[in-house]
């Protein structure tokens, strides 16, 4: 049986998809999202090596709390280890539990159209953060272009899997007007995006970072207001609405 | 039939004390939603502006604002006492004044001078004199009897918390029939039960004869309560607002002659209702007049106070009085017994502001309205001030006319009253285990002097063997010393009032309580798990521990280190049971410091597990602060995984969380969390929602 490398377990995720939810972190993560506020997930080493069937009984032995959510797989970057969530997903539905990938879908490639198609099948909702709407933003903030998240979106469409978009508002970075409307704008050749979460930015992660001594790139940008994510959710569904 | 029960469908509750029949025979489940509660009345505002002015000062002078030093307490020691009497639709105080509080030496005359002294009081000589004289408390007869043991026992803090110089409390008199019969009708059946004792005199005879008059004599003292605040409560009540009222004075008199640890209500929402629902049918009141009614009732509840001293408000983090109220749950029939009372009482967190007391309990069971259900979400989140507890559980055993003492105790009203007995520190004694009986802090030979461990390392099998040695021993002098306590507390301090409104034949349930179970059993868990290393200062006592290596920790679903704890439960429950009780009291036990576990940790060296001398155990069943790692629920299901039927007293697990944890809006929480009472979590949860903001 495959063994997946997990960073931790959180028995209580009320904000990663529908329900209470059982949340898998994954460890590993090829982005450097420059606000990631679980850098101890980013490198391959570490966690704690698990089976499918360790997970899903842990899940199954305070099932009763699930009985509106499910599992969800988030980390890290669950697609790293695609085979591995593969299994864990077949096996949670195989044992009729709701699943949830929260991704950034940066991983996708058409080489892995056959492992892509088997996920989908075993896969009931997903959380696809985008970082930022423009490729060479996208690569500004995380490390990466983000060409494979939106042909992974166009997948998901085309497999009919429920998206949630997720979107982080960072003062200075993605809370601007013009990008804001161009997200919209971009999302609304999608039919199977369900809802729009608008992530304020927090610090909460910072401390981390110290411990881990990584250098942290956002010191000095606030935490946006409530007011300031509600004008952002507008002006994205604006630029959906054109 | 008498015409104050016109309209209300009869039953055996006509010829018997039966609330319950009346109840189940009477009442209306609702269903919907809060949508007819109404705002809290002018009157109402204006009261409460008084008594924030009041509290106010008090808070100024110092947290007690008046205190009597001349009267004793009893239930008609003082003349009427009014906050605006025009515009209070329920009305008394346990003095002639709000905020005075009352002097009570029955418990022990020392505790009352010190309560006075403390706070800048002094009480009459002459009452001293005659407390210490001619009259014995309570206190004095405990420490008449208690042994060198007991005494060493009880200045180590292996036991904690003994109510052996003030009221025991953990008693609910069923202060609805007050308001359903009359006072008259309740005489009479006392009168009868004492006509038809066993007339040869065991001192058990003698000792319930002499009881039933004192009850008779309080009922009698009850009627003058009454009357000195202008009401005939002989008769039953005609009304809502008579009922609330006849309800309060039976209350009102209890909390005038015992200054207990805990000083619950009971179960009166529904009750109350079914008055309501007749009013308005009848247009006797509308729904404003009723909330008005239940605003100045529980704004009555809010200002009990008793005198006490700062280091019992010490032990209690506060000045608790657990004025606790039972809502909700469902009936052995299957019918929710929620009500729109059950909402009024609610909505006074609402109407006057979120409030400690009284302590509002939700007795929750997945059958409840799920409209019931989110107004509960709704006001926990705007108020932190809802207490809820399995009602699924608690039913099973108490029947669905039970409520909560103080806050996790389940007794069936009127029927059931506990005997209250502080707790054993566990982890302390998991110490003597290793030191040989010897105090870790006075280094002082406490309990017996059995070998002490003198390895290099902590062998698991060894420890366990001394370990339940010890607890074998604690169980037995724990128990004995409350023996002593409730044999004292009823013949100098007793409940004559709360009594009186229990049935002839009571169910005592023998309360017991641990503290430190998480320690233990993370201690245990470092034992077998990992290497532990005692350090012994120079008398070879052990004083710290290394440990090497990682263990399981409880708090993580991890069914290693949840088993020892659960077994530890059920080890120590049956030492208990394995000793005599006072009056045939029925052994229980509690897991349930709620505030006291800051105090049992400043008087417990280091231990196993790593917690250092003086430092806090976790409260009740909690797993120890930043060692549950993977979220709520795996937390939760190492709490739920100790035994409820070793541990019937109650379970109890503080659980704080910030809101946005819970879900991202309102609506998520009140749409899909079912988190508070699921079935199998045998505990209670008092949720504390901070505002990010505030932290």
């Amino acid at each position: 049986m495959i063994e997946g490398r997990i960073h931790s377990i959180e028995t209580f995720g009320t904000l990663d998809g529908p329900g209470i939810r059982y949340v898998v972190f994954f460890q590993g993560c090829p982005m450097r999202c420059k606000y990631c506020h679980n850098p101890d997930t980013w490198t391959m080493q570490g966690g704690t090596m698990m089976t499918a069937d360790e997970i899903i009984a842990g899940y199954k032995k305070k099932e009763i709390y699930y009985k509106n959510g499910g599992i969800t797989a988030t980390g890290g970057e669950p697609l790293l280890q695609l085979d591995f969530l593969i299994e864990l997903f077949q096996k949670a539905k195989a044992a009729g539990i709701h699943t949830c990938l929260d991704t950034s879908g940066i991983t996708f490639s058409k080489d892995k159209e056959e492992e892509y198609l088997q996920l989908s099948k075993v896969t009931d909702y997903v959380l696809l953060d985008i970082k930022h709407v423009r490729s060479n933003d996208h690569f500004e903030l995380t490390g990466k272009d983000n060409k494979a998240v939106f042909e992974f979106l166009s997948f998901l469409d085309r497999q009919q899997v429920p998206v949630r978009i997720r979107h982080v508002i960072v003062p200075s970075i993605t809370l601007d007007k013009d990008s804001l409307i161009e997200l919209g704008k971009a999302l609304s050749q999608y039919k199977n995006i369900k809802e729009l979460e608008l992530l304020p930015y927090h610090t909460m992660g910072v401390a981390k970072y110290q411990e881990l001594g990584i250098p942290y790139c956002l010191k000095g940008i606030k935490e946006p207001s409530n007011e300031e994510i509600l004008e952002a959710r507008k002006l994205v569904l604006e630029g959906f609405r054109q | 039939m008498k015409t104050e029960w016109n309209e209300f469908k009869t039953g055996i509750w006509n010829k018997e004390i039966n609330v319950r029949d009346f109840i189940q025979k009477n009442y209306t489940p609702y269903e919907g939603d809060e949508a007819f509660l109404v705002e809290a009345t002018e009157n109402t505002k204006k009261l409460w502006e008084q008594v924030m002015e009041l509290s106010k000062k008090e808070m100024e002078a110092g947290g007690v604002l008046d205190m009597d030093t001349k009267v004793i307490s009893t239930i008609s020691s003082h003349g009427a006492g009014y906050l605006d009497k025009e515009k209070e639709t329920i009305v008394g105080f346990q003095t002639d004044k709000p905020f005075k509080r009352s002097l009570q030496p029955y418990g022990g005359i020392r505790m009352a001078q010190k309560a006075c002294k403390d706070n800048g009081y002094e009480v009459d000589p002459e009452i001293v004199d005659f407390f210490s004289t001619h009259r014995k408390t309570h206190n004095a007869g405990v420490f008449d009897v208690y042994t060198e043991e007991m005494r060493a026992c009880r200045s180590s803090h292996i036991i904690t918390g003994l109510p052996d110089a003030y009221g025991r409390g953990r008693i609910i008199g069923d202060y609805r029939r007050v308001a359903l019969y009359g006072v008259d009708r309740l005489i009479e059946d006392k009168m009868e039960q004492k006509d038809t004792t066993r007339t040869v005199m065991y001192s058990d005879v003698i000792r319930e004869r002499e009881e039933l008059s004192e009850q008779i004599r309080a009922l009698k003292e009850l009627k003058l309560l009454g009357n000195i605040y202008g009401f005939d409560i002989s008769k039953p009540a005609a009304n809502t607002k008579e009922a609330i009222q006849w309800l309060y004075f039976g209350y009102l008199a209890a909390i005038k002659e015992q200054n207990g640890a805990a000083m619950s209500l009971g179960r009166t929402s529904t009750f109350i209702d079914i008055y309501a629902e007749r009013d308005l049918k009848n247009g006797t009141f509308n729904e404003e007049k009723i909330q008005e009614f239940i605003d100045h009732f529980i704004m009555k509840l809010r200002l009990v106070k008793f005198a006490r001293t700062p280091e019992y408000n010490a032990l209690f983090s506060g000045d608790p009085t657990w004025v606790t109220e039972s809502i909700g749950g469902v009936g052995i029939d299957g019918r929710p017994m929620v009500t729109k009372m059950s909402f009024r009482y609610l909505h006074t967190l609402t109407n006057l502001g979120a409030a400690p007391e009284p302590n509002l309990t939700v007795l929750w069971s997945t059958k409840l309205p799920s409209n019931f259900k989110r107004y509960c979400a709704k006001i926990s989140i705007a108020s932190s001030s809802i207490q809820y507890e399995n009602d699924d559980l608690m039913r099973v055993t108490h029947g669905d006319d039970y409520a909560i003492a103080c806050c996790v105790s389940s007794m069936r009203v009127g029927k059931e009253m506990q005997l209250f007995g502080a707790r054993a520190n566990l982890a302390k004694c998991l110490l003597y285990a290793i030191n040989g009986g010897v105090d870790e802090i006075s280094k002082k030979q406490v309990g017996p002097k059995y070998r002490p461990i003198t390895s290099d390392y902590l062998d698991y099998q060894e420890v366990m063997d001394k370990y339940n040695d010890m607890m074998k021993w604690l169980a037995e002098v724990y128990v004995n010393t409350l023996n002593v306590i409730h044999y004292m507390h009823d013949k100098y301090c007793y409940e004559k009032i709360q009594m009186a409104l229990h049935d002839k034949k009571v169910t005592r349930w023998f309360a017991t309580g641990i503290a430190g179970l998480s320690v233990v059993a993370d201690s245990l868990s470092a034992i077998k798990y990992a290497k532990v290393k005692p350090i012994r200062d120079d008398k070879g006592i052990v004083i710290d521990f290394e440990i090497e290596g990682d263990f399981p920790k409880y708090g993580n679903d991890d069914d290693r280190v949840d088993s020892i704890a659960a077994e530890l439960v059920h080890t120590f429950m049956h030492y208990i049971q394995s000793n005599h009780t006072y009056r045939g009291g029925i052994p229980t036990t509690s897991i349930l410091t709620i505030t006291s576990n800051v105090v049992y940790g400043e008087n417990t060296g280091s231990t196993p597990d790593g917690r250092k001398a003086g430092q806090p155990f976790a409260p009740g069943a909690n797993p120890m602060h930043g060692r549950d790692q993977k979220g709520a629920i795996a937390s939760l299901s190492s709490v739920s995984k100790l035994p409820f039927g070793d541990a019937q007293d109650g379970i109890s697990n503080t659980f704080s969380i910030v809101p946005g944890a819970l879900g991202k809006d309102d609506l998520i929480m009140m749409g899909d969390l079912e988190l508070s009472m699921e079935p199998d979590c045998a505990c209670n949860i008092p949720t504390m929602l901070f505002d990010e903001g505030s932290k």
